[in-house]
C-alpha cells in the first residue's frame, strides 16, 4: 500500500470517528429524554399541575412551583432587560476604546464566567439580609437578573456589532444625532439578534437551581405567591427536593417536573432558533 | 441619555465589586479564626462535626477530581466534533446538527443531576465494582456531556475563522482534509481552541447541580473516581439548605468556601480573556 | 482660475493640516469652491480625497485619533467652532456614500427619516417631501406603487438614487458624494452623472472619484490629490487638456495610480 492510499484511509477513518462523537452527543440526549419521559410520563395530568407539594408522592404536584417560575420568570425579566439592553448599547455604542471602556470589558469578561452558585452567595447576603427582602420573589428575581445580565449584555453587543457602519454613518450624515441613530436605525435593525439573546438568558434563568438554594428559597411551599414579598418555590427546586427523597416513588415526581420544565426550556430555545434563522435570512447587507 | 445608560452599564462593576465585597468580608471573619494555613493543608474538612476540621482540601480534590473526568471525556470529543463539522460534515448536516448540539447546553443542570444518579450510576455499577451509590465518575461523566457542546462550538468558531487560503494552500499540496485540519488549521486556531478549553473547565469547576445530586456529599481526600466526594459547590448547597444561624462559623464556612471557588475560576476567566485578547490582535 | 469673492466662496478650507493619530494624511490644502458648481476630487488610492470631503460635514469627527489644524468655512462660518451643532451642519450638507446603504426600511421610511429626526410630524408635508425627493433623484417613476417595500429590494442603481433621495429630501444647499458610482453598473452610473447635473442648479457638490472620464464629464472644477498634497486645482477643461504640473500630467494619462 502507498503513503497516499494510508493517508486516505486514515483521512475516511476520522470522518467516520468525527461523525460518530457528533452522533454519541445527540444519542445521549434522546436516551436521556426517553429515560426521563418513560419514568414520569404517567405522572403529567392535570392533578400534577394543580397539586400542592405533598408528603406523600402520588398526591404531590407542582402547581406552586410552576407559579413560582412564572413570577420569578416575569420579574427577572422586568429588572434584566431593559438593564442589559441599555448596558449592552453603552458597551457598543458609546464606550469605545478608552482606558475605562478596557476595564469595563475586562469586568463584564469576568463576571460571565462567575459560577451560578456565588452569584446565590451575593444575592442572600445583599438582597436577602443587607435590603432585608428576605428569601422573597424579589430577592430570587433579582439575584437571578443579575446571573443574566453578562448574557443579555453580550448578545445584545454581538446584535448591535452585527449592523453595519454604513447604516450609522448614513444616519449620521443626515444629521441625526448618536440616540437618534441608535433609537431609529440601530436597534430596528438588530432586534431579532436581541430578542434572541434575551431568551436564552431567560431560559437559562428558569433553570437555575443553586443560587435559589442558597438564598435560601423554600422547597415546599402550601400557597400560591401573591405578590414579588412572598415567598417561593421555583420547578427545578421542587424537582432538586423529590430527587432528595427516600421513597423512590418521588422519582417519578421528579421525572414529571422534569418533562415540564424541560417543555418550557425547549420551547424557550426553540424560540429563539426559530427568530435567529428568521432573522438570519430576512435581513442580508 | 448616554448617562442613564452608562450607569446601567456600571451596574455590571457595582456587582463584581459586591461579589468580591461579600465573599472577602465574610471570610475575613472566619479567617480570624481558622487560620489560612490550616485551612490549605489540613486534609480533613468537618465544619459541623463535634471535632471540628476546616481544610479545604478535600474539597478542593472532589472538585477537580470530577472537573478532570469530565474534562478527559469532553475535550478530545468536543475539539473532534469541532474538526468533524468545520472540515468534514456537509453544510446540510452541520445546519441540523449544530442546534441540537446547542440543546444539550441548555438543559438545566439538575435535570442532569437526575440522569447521572438514576440512569448512569446504575448503568456503571453493572460494569465497575465497588462503584459507590453517589460517586465521582457518574458526576463526572455526564458533566462532560454537558460540557461538550460548548467546547465543540467555540473551537468550530476558532477553526472557521482560519482564512481559507491557508486550507487551500495545504489542498494545494496534496493534503488530506485529515492532514489539514491537524498540521495546518488547529495550530492556527490553537489559542481560540485553549480559550474554549479553559472556558469548559472554569464550567466544571463552579457546576453545582450535577455534583450536589450525583456525587454525593462527603468531603474525601481522594482521587478514586468510584468514592462518594464533596466538591466546593456540593458543600455550599448542602450547607445552605440546612439551618446554619447568621454569623455562626458554619456560616462564614460557605463564604470561605465561595472565595476558593471564586478565585479559582477568576483566574481561569482572566488566563481565557487574556489569550483571547492576544488572539485577536494577531488577526487583526 | 477665477478669483472668488468672500460671497462667491460656498466651501472654504485655508491651511488645513489632517492627522490620523501620527499620520499626517492632508497637508496645508487650501481650497474654494464656488456655489452651484460641481468639483471633482481625484487623485489615486490614500491620497486623502475622501478625508478631505468628510472634513466639510465633520463625519471625521468618529474616526479614531482624527486631529486637524487649520480652518473649514462652510456659508462665511468655521464649522469646527465649539458653538456648531454638527446635526445642524449635516442637515445643511447632505452626503451620499460609495456603497449604496439605504436603511432596512421602506422606501418612503428612508426618504421621511430626515425629517422624523427632526421632529416633524405633519403627515401631508413628509408626503410631498418624499414625492418631490424621489422626483429630484429621478427615481420616482420607478418606485411611486411600492414605497413601502424594503428599501433593501431594489437594484445597487436604485438604492444609491435612493439615498440621494433621501439627502435632497433635508433641503441640503450642499451635496458631499464619495465615489457615489463605484459600485455601479455602467446604465446606473449614467443615471446617476445626468441626475448630478440636474441637480447642479439647485446644489453644491463637490464630488470623489477614482474615474477619471467621470470627473470630466460632469464637473466644472477638479482638484488633484497625491499623498495628502492638493497638487493642482483648476477648471476641469484645464486640468484634463493642459494641467500645470507634471504630476497631474502623468496621472491624468494614466503613467500612474
Amino acid at each position: 500500500m502507498t503513503s497516499a492510499e494510508k493517508n486516505r484511509i486514515k483521512d475516511k477513518l476520522f470522518g467516520y470517528f468525527g461523525l460518530a462523537c457528533t452522533l454519541f452527543g445527540i444519542i445521549m440526549l434522546l436516551v436521556f429524554l426517553s429515560d426521563i419521559v418513560m419514568k414520569g410520563w404517567e405522572k403529567v395530568d392535570f392533578d400534577f399541575l394543580t397539586n400542592y407539594s405533598s408528603s406523600r408522592p402520588k398526591k404531590a404536584g407542582i402547581y406552586p412551583a410552576l407559579a413560582g417560575t412564572l413570577w420569578i420568570l416575569g420579574l427577572t425579566a422586568l429588572i434584566a432587560i431593559p438593564i442589559g439592553i441599555a448596558a449592552g448599547i453603552y458597551f457598543e455604542e458609546y464606550a469605545k476604546k478608552s482606558k475605562m471602556a478596557n476595564f469595563l470589558e475586562i469586568n463584564l469578561a469576568n463576571l460571565a464566567g462567575v459560577p451560578s452558585i456565588i452569584y446565590g452567595l451575593l444575592g442572600l447576603q445583599i438582597f436577602v439580609r443587607s435590603l432585608n427582602f428576605g428569601a422573597s420573589i424579589l430577592a430570587g428575581a433579582c439575584t437571578l437578573a443579575l446571573l443574566i445580565l453578562p448574557i443579555i449584555i453580550v448578545s445584545t453587543r454581538e446584535a448591535l456589532k452585527a449592523v453595519p457602519d454604513s447604516i450609522r454613518q448614513a444616519s449620521y450624515g443626515m444629521g441625526a444625532n448618536t440616540w437618534q441613530t441608535i433609537w431609529h436605525q440601530v436597534l430596528p435593525a438588530s432586534a431579532g439578534g436581541i430578542i434572541t439573546g434575551i431568551i436564552l438568558a431567560i431560559s437559562r434563568a428558569i433553570g437555575e437551581t443553586a443560587p435559589l438554594i442558597v438564598i435560601g428559597a423554600a422547597t415546599y411551599i402550601t400557597y400560591i405567591p401573591e405578590g414579588p414579598m412572598d415567598k417561593f418555590t421555583v420547578l427545578p427546586m421542587q424537582v432538586y427536593d423529590w430527587i432528595g427523597m427516600p421513597d423512590p416513588e418521588f422519582a417519578k415526581n421528579a421525572a414529571g417536573g422534569i418533562i415540564i420544565l424541560l417543555l418550557i426550556t425547549f420551547l424557550l430555545n426553540g424560540i429563539a432558533v426559530y427568530l435567529r434563522n428568521r432573522w438570519q435570512k430576512k435581513v442580508k447587507w | 441619555m448616554k448617562r442613564v445608560l452608562m450607569i446601567c452599564a456600571i451596574i455590571t462593576v457595582l456587582t463584581t465589586v459586591g461579589i468580591v465585597y461579600v465573599l472577602f468580608s465574610e471570610s475575613f471573619s472566619f479567617f480570624q479564626q481558622v487560620s489560612l494555613w490550616d485551612f490549605l493543608t489540613d486534609t480533613k474538612w468537618s465544619p459541623i462535626s463535634t471535632e471540628k476540621h476546616f481544610g479545604i482540601l478535600p474539597l478542593l480534590s472532589g472538585t477537580l477530581l470530577t472537573t478532570f473526568i469530565a474534562m478527559i471525556f469532553a475535550v478530545p470529543m468536543g475539539i473532534t466534533i469541532a474538526i468533524y463539522l468545520s472540515e468534514y460534515a456537509p453544510k446540510k448536516f452541520r445546519y441540523y446538527i449544530k442546534p441540537l448540539l446547542e440543546i444539550l447546553a441548555a438543559i438545566p443542570t439538575v435535570v442532569y443531576g437526575f440522569f447521572a444518579l438514576t440512569v448512569v450510576t446504575p448503568f456503571l455499577q453493572g460494569y465497575i465494582p465497588g462503584l459507590a451509590g453517589f460517586n465521582a465518575l457518574s458526576a463526572g461523566l455526564v458533566m462532560g456531556i454537558m460540557i461538550i457542546p460548548m467546547i465543540s462550538s467555540l473551537s468550530e468558531d476558532a477553526l472557521y475563522a482560519v482564512p481559507k487560503s491557508l486550507r487551500e494552500g495545504a489542498y494545494g499540496m496534496g493534503s488530506t482534509r485529515l492532514q489539514t485540519s491537524f498540521n495546518v488549521i488547529l495550530p492556527a486556531a490553537s489559542s481560540g481552541i485553549i480559550v474554549s478549553v479553559i472556558l469548559a473547565f472554569a464550567r466544571a469547576v463552579g457546576e453545582t447541580m450535577i455534583v450536589t445530586v450525583a456525587a454525593g456529599n462527603m468531603a474525601n481526600l481522594t482521587a478514586d473516581p468510584r468514592e462518594t466526594v464533596a466538591t466546593i459547590t456540593a458543600f455550599i448547597v448542602n450547607m445552605s439548605t440546612g439551618d446554619v444561624p447568621q454569623n455562626s462559623i458554619e456560616y462564614q464556612t460557605i463564604f470561605a468556601a465561595g472565595v476558593t471557588l471564586f478565585v479559582f475560576t477568576f483566574l481561569l476567566n482572566s488566563i481565557s480573556f487574556y489569550i483571547k485578547k492576544r488572539f485577536q490582535e494577531k488577526y487583526d | 482660475m477665477e478669483k472668488l469673492s468672500i460671497k462667491e466662496k460656498k466651501l472654504e478650507a485655508i491651511n488645513l493640516n489632517v492627522f490620523y493619530g501620527q499620520k499626517q494624511v492632508l497637508k496645508d490644502v487650501n481650497i474654494a469652491i464656488k456655489a452651484n458648481t460641481v468639483t471633482a476630487f481625484i487623485g489615486p488610492s490614500g491620497c486623502g480625497k475622501s478625508t478631505f470631503l468628510r472634513t466639510f460635514n465633520r463625519m471625521n469627527d468618529y474616526v479614531e485619533g482624527f486631529r486637524k489644524e487649520g480652518d473649514i468655512i462652510v456659508d462665511g462660518k468655521d464649522i469646527y467652532q465649539k458653538m456648531i451643532r454638527v446635526e445642524e451642519l449635516r442637515k445643511k450638507i447632505g452626503m451620499v456614500f460609495q456603497k449604496p446603504n439605504p436603511f432596512p426600511k421602506s422606501i418612503f421610511e428612508n426618504v421621511a427619516y430626515g425629517l422624523k429626526i427632526q421632529g416633524i410630524k405633519n403627515k401631508k408635508l413628509i408626503e410631498e417631501t418624499v414625492e418631490k425627493s424621489l422626483k429630484q433623484s429621478a427615481l420616482w417613476d420607478e418606485v411611486k406603487d411600492d414605497l413601502k417595500k424594503s428599501a433593501l429590494s431594489l437594484s445597487g442603481g436604485q438604492q444609491q438614487r435612493l439615498c440621494i433621495a433621501r439627502a435632497l429630501a433635508l433641503e441640503p444647499s450642499i451635496l458631499l458624494m464619495d465615489e457615489p458610482a463605484s459600485a455601479l453598473d455602467p446604465i446606473s452610473t449614467s443615471k446617476i452623472e445626468d441626475l448630478i447635473w440636474e441637480l447642479k442648479q439647485k446644489y453644491t457638490i463637490v464630488i470623489v472619484t477614482h474615474n477619471m472620464q467621470q470627473a470630466g464629464r460632469i464637473s466644472d472644477n477638479t482638484a488633484f490629490f497625491y499623498m495628502g498634497d492638493l497638487v493642482e486645482y483648476d477648471e476641469t477643461k484645464k486640468i484634463f487638456t493642459n494641467p500645470e504640473k507634471e504630476r497631474t500630467q502623468n496621472y491624468i494619462t494614466g503613467r500612474f495610480g
